[in-house]
This record gives C-alpha cells, structure tokens and sequence, in this order.
C-alpha cells in the first residue's frame, strides 16, 4: 500500500444541527512530522481529529488517513494508528501494567509494559488502579497504552489539557521522542507554547476553519506585522522622524515608538535621523511578532487556561474587577 | 471474526474489576444467599407449619384430656394450654391470638352419659389457620362421637402427596432466589455499564481497539453466567444444608443457568443502549427489574397471586426462568422445563440479537 502522505483532508464538513463544528477544512500530513491543530475550545478541533481517527461520520468532504477512509474502514484503521482521545478514562479497577497486557492481548502483540511505563515516566504508579491515579498519570496512562501497537501515525487529542507544568512537560519528552522517531503525530491543543515546542506544522483553527497553516514562523511571515524598530521616546521624537522621513511608523501615545523595517537601509536611515533629532531616547530594540501576536490577531482574542477565548477588552475589564 | 482470545481478556479485566468491587461482590453473591437466610428462618427453619391453639380445660376429665392429647397428634395444630381461671378471650387478645378451644366443666361426665355438649372454638372466619383449627376440631368431634356409640367410619383417607418428597417453602424459595440472582445481577450491571461507558466515552476508547462489541458482549455475558452459576452453587447449598432442603439436580439447570444471565445481559444492555443518559437508563432499568424481581415467583409460588397478575407474570422473561428451575428442581417435571426452556430460549435470542445491532461504539 502506498502511503506517502499519511493523512489528507479535504474539503470536509461536519455540522450538530445549526453547528457547523468543522467548515470545509483541507490539509495534508506528511510522513515524520508533528502536526498542530490549535485553536480555542469549540473551533472544531476534537471533531476534525475525530473524523481522521473513525471515532465520527463526516458529512461531506474527502479523509485518507493512511490510505482507509476512516469511517467506512474504521475497525482495520485502528489496528494501524495510535490515538488518546479527549478526557482519556479507562477502568476505574485496572493498574497501567494490567490495562497495557489488556491492550496488547486485543492487538495481539506482546510488549514490554516495563519499557512502555518507563518510556512515559509511569514507572513509580504502574501498579496503582486507574481510580487512584492523577490527572497527569491517567493522561500517562493514554499515550502508554497509544504506543502498545507500535503505530506510525499517532493521535492525541488535547494530551496535556489541565495537567500542571510538569505533568505537562513530561508528555512533551515522550512527544518529542516519537518525533525522534520519525512517527508521525496529529495532536489538538489550545495551547501555544505547546503547539510552537512540539509541532513541525501549526494550522489554527476557529470556527470551524482553518485560518492560517504553515511553520510557526511561516504563519508568522504571512500574518504577523514584521521586523519593526521600537524606541523608547517622546512624542516630539516621533513627529520629528516622520517629518523627516517617509518611514512607516506608529507611536503608542505615551513613549513607544515602532518603525517598520520594510526596505534594507531602513533601520540606518532610522538611527541616524534619531542621532539628528539631539532628543532623548532610550531601549531600542528590533522585534517581530511572536506566534501568540498573530494568533491574537487571527482569532481575535488569546485563550486562557481553559481554551477558551477571551478578548482584550473582556480581559482588561476581568483585570479591573480583580484589582478592586 | 470473533476472538476467543479477546474475549477472554476483556473477561479476565472485567472479572477482575469485579471483584475488587465490594458492592458488586455484595450483591451479585453474598446478598442473595443473605435473603434464602432471612427467608428461609422465616418460613422454615423455627416454623413447624403447626398453627398455635390455646386450649382452656373447665373439665380436666378423662374424655377431654383424651380429646386435647388427639389434636396435638393431628399435626395440624400444637396445643398451649392456659388456666381454666382466665378471661379466655381477654387472653387471645393480649397474646394477638384469635385461635382458641374451650372445653366446658362436666365434659368428660356429659360424653360418658350422652349429654350433648357444646365445644367452643375461637377463631377469625378471615384467617386460614383458624379454618384448620376449626376443620380439625370438627374432625376429631365425630371421630369420638363415632366412639361414643360403637361405630366405626366407612370412609377412610390415606393422605399423599403428588411429589415423593413434601415440598416446604424453602424448597421454592431455593429456584426462586436462584432466578432473582440469574435476573438482579446482569441486569443491574449491565443496564448501568452500558450507559456509564457511553457517558465517559470508554466505548470509544474501546472502539480503537481490535476488540469488537460483539466479543465485549459475549465476555460480559460469559462473566455473568460464571458469576450466576457460582451463586446458584452457593444457594443450593445454603439451602440444602441449611434448611434441607429437597432439590433435585439436573443437567436440566444448564440451560438456564447459561440463558438466563445472556438474557438479562443482553435487556440490560439493550435498556443502557437506548436510555439518553445514565439517569433514565436506571430509572427505566428499574422499571422493568423491580415487577419482575416480584411477580415471578421469586418469593413465593405465582399460583398464591390474584389470576391478574398471574396472567401478568406470563409475560416476564424471568417467569419462565423460574418456573423451569422449579420444574426441574421441585416436581422433576421436564415437559413442562421443556417449554419453559424454549420460550427463554427465544426471548434471549430476541434480546441479545437487539442489543447487539443496536449497541454503538461510535456516534454518527
């Protein structure tokens, strides 16, 4: 069978009565790469990547996941692919060593829990029952069991969702292990220090759609303002430089001053109509938009702790209650 | 393709979740056996089936003495006898008894001379054992009347039973908490799994797995036959050596106790299957259970219920169960265990075929 590109989506749809939770998304995976949906809760992330796993029907739209259209051959797909889905739960009375010979007796392989529980840092609770396990170890717990069938394309939906630091970061180790190990991960999260450490590829999502994909700095390239000069000066610095020259530049009202690097010679010209002006300056430094500037700008708002969104205003005025 | 292999590891899971569950423990082996206990000493163990009479003798002749030394023989009936200075019927009434026998002074001497005498006998007309004091007072009345002048009965009565064995409550109640087990159990736990496992989504989690749901039915099934056949292992016994009780065993019990739990597996299944969430599920599990835990002969023999719902009970699945095991266990009667049998056996092919196609591990 030939599968080069492991997982191609095109043009798919999926509404719950009005809800268009997934709008018409296209997008490829290649073979070796980590790849990001990111995005808000409700932007239709879960269903997308429950419509590659064959968890949900898609209702229109193309989906090879490994060369299987995941619904209709759902049950041999699975074989082949890893996944956690959202909320990961398993049987409150089973131990990660029982639930991994449980998994492996169903694949019908045989594994070495000893090497799974290690590999994930399960270690120290691979004898402790399900019910009695954190939120990060039941999370653990997932990813081991997602490794059992040694699978090329593995699926975590939102894997470190409510886990703290360290938990968090300890399922980044394992990712970046499988990253090194040339599989290829689909993963959902919201977010974007996890989305920026561990993917190759980002697409975020909101809505339903995908509103930009690419490297997170192709995604910054394309959407983000570009390399600008900020200084810090007063206004007369400001309507000097752009008395003089034709700069495209902003200034924020009280002391910062941004000049948009567009041509080369422009941070020369810049500097020497500041050294010019004889007024004072001080904190100059180049800077670009991060991935966190242009997700703000693409989805109109950041996300919090939770996913989900808030908008600067709606977050300056939850700043205001606190501070009263 | 059915696995054998992954049946058998969902089981060993399964069981073991089980059984690190007290409360399932409790109730799918322990609780049972606790209610043929209570029952059982209730009705059997410090119960003779002789009903209470208290006997006040204003003679203390020869005739009466004779007369009240007869009724204990009966059988029927255990004589307590109070003082001939008591309010008789004050005294029923302070020991919550209605039955009573009042034999007059001179009765002896009136017998002897051929005096009619008049024997009272206390009793409320509602109540079945006053009818057998009353009856058995009256029988042993013409038996000495008979005496009195010489004659000898012309009908006499040989007392039998259809059975070789006397059947006794506890011999009922051995099949009937059998079939409460082979219901309660698969029914309760699989209508509240089958929900459960949709609301956290654990059917997913098992649908990325080879295992199919048929095979995750089959082992549930095969878990409480298992479970249902060590508890009916464990009733047999308590009943016998506790009670003694009479039962007979068969190879005839197998069916049942292989059909019944994939029956009750398989509604269960079925009621989780189409209940919204897990609060309608068990409200409409429990709709179905409780009438059924009641009505079919599970506590006591259906022939004992108005003729409505005796018609009722003819359409429990679990009548049939129980009225198979009594066929076989009490009255060895396998023409009637026959058509018990095949009515179950299209039930639980009914049920479990339903629950099985419309049992989902994915949504739409």
């Amino acid at each position: 069978m030939d599968w080069l590109i492991p997982v191609e989506v095109s043009s798919v749809k999926k509404s719950y009565g009005e809800i268009k939770a997934v709008d018409g998304v296209s997008f490829s995976v290649n073979e070796g790469e980590v790849f990001a949906l990111l995005g808000p809760n409700g932007a239709g992330k879960t269903t997308l990547i429950e419509i590659m796993e064959g968890l949900r029907k898609r209702d229109e739209g193309d989906v090879k996941v490994l060369g299987l259209d995941p619904w209709a051959n759902g049950y041999l797909l699975h074989q082949k692919i890893g996944v956690i889905p959202q909320d990961f739960t398993f049987f409150d009375k089973a131990t990660p060593r029982e639930a991994l010979k449980y998994y492996a007796n169903l694949f019908g392989v045989s594994v070495d829990a000893d090497a799974i529980v290690r590999e994930v840092v399960l270690d120290d609770s691979a004898n402790v029952r399900f019910e009695n396990l954190s939120g990060g170890q039941k999370q653990k717990m997932g990813l081991a069991l997602s490794l059992v069938n040694s699978a090329d394309l593995l699926f975590l939906d939102e894997p470190t969702t409510g886990l703290d630091p360290t938990a968090r970061r300890a399922i980044w180790d394992v990712i970046k292990g499988l990253r090194s190990k040339d599989k290829t991960v689909i993963l959902t999260t919201h977010y974007l220090d996890e989305a920026e450490q561990l993917s190759d590829r980002v697409a975020i999502m909101n809505h339903g759609h995908i509103v930009a994909m690419g490297t997170p700095d192709e995604i910054i390239e394309a959407y983000g303002s570009g390399e600008r000069l900020e200084i810090h000066g007063t206004k007369e610095l400001a309507d000097y430089i752009k008395a003089n020259t034709k700069l495209k530049m902003w200034f924020n009202g009280r002391d910062l001053i941004s000049i948009a690097m567009i041509q080369k010679g422009d941070a020369l010209l810049a500097l020497t109509t500041i050294e010019e002006s004889g007024l004072e300056w001080r904190e100059l430094h180049t800077r670009r938009d991060s991935l966190d500037d242009v997700f703000v700008k693409l989805v109109s708002g950041r996300i919090d702790e939770k996913g989900e969104i808030r908008t600067e205003n709606a977050d300056n005025s939850l700043h205001d209650q606190r501070r009263r | 393709m059915v696995s054998m292999r992954r049946i058998i590891s969902d089981l060993r899971v399964f069981g073991r979740g089980y059984l690190r569950n007290a409360a399932g423990l409790f109730f799918g082996l322990i609780f049972p056996v606790v209610l043929i206990l209570i029952f059982g000493a209730i009705f059997s163990g410090g119960f003779s089936g002789r009903i209470t009479a208290y006997v006040q003798n204003q003679d203390n002749g020869p005739v009466s003495i004779a007369f009240i030394d007869q009724l204990n023989r009966t059988g029927a009936v255990s004589v307590v006898l109070i003082s001939p200075s008591e309010d008789f019927s004050q005294y029923l009434s302070t020991h919550s008894s209605s039955d009573g026998i009042v034999f007059p002074a001179n009765f002896s001497a009136d017998y002897n001379a051929g005096n009619p005498i008049n024997l009272t006998v206390f009793g409320n007309p509602s109540q079945t054992s006053s009818a057998v004091v009353s009856g058995t007072v009256a029988g042993l009345a013409n038996w000495f009347n008979l005496q009195r002048y010489g004659g000898s009965p012309i009908i006499g009565i040989t007392q039998t039973t259809a059975q070789a064995q006397v059947t006794e409550y506890i011999d009922f109640l051995v099949p009937g908490l059998i079939g409460f087990s082979i219901l309660t159990s698969p029914m309760f736990s699989l209508v509240n799994i089958s929900s459960e496992y949709k609301r956290i989504k654990l059917f997913k989690q098992l649908s990325l797995t080879p295992l199919t749901k048929i095979e995750w039915l089959a082992s549930k099934v095969l878990f409480y036959i298992l479970l249902s056949s060590a508890s009916f292992l464990l009733m047999v016994a308590v009943g016998v050596f506790a009670f003694g009780a009479h039962i007979v065993l068969s190879l005839w019990l197998i069916p049942f106790l292989i059909l019944g739990p994939m029956l009750f597996a398989s509604l269960g299944m079925l009621v989780g299957t189409i209940s919204k969430n897990t609060e309608t599920a068990s409200v409409v599990g429990n709709l179905i259970t409780f009438p059924m835990m009641f009505l079919s002969g599970t506590f006591f023999p259906i022939s004992l219920m108005p003729t409505y719902l005796q018609y009722f009970a003819h359409v429990l699945p679990l009548f049939y169960i129980i009225d198979g095991l009594n066929g076989v266990m009490i009255y060895a009667n396998y023409t009637q265990t026959a058509i018990d049998l095949a009515v179950v056996t299209a039930i639980t092919v009914i049920f479990f075929v339903a629950a099985a196609r419309l049992f989902k591990w994915r949504e739409d």
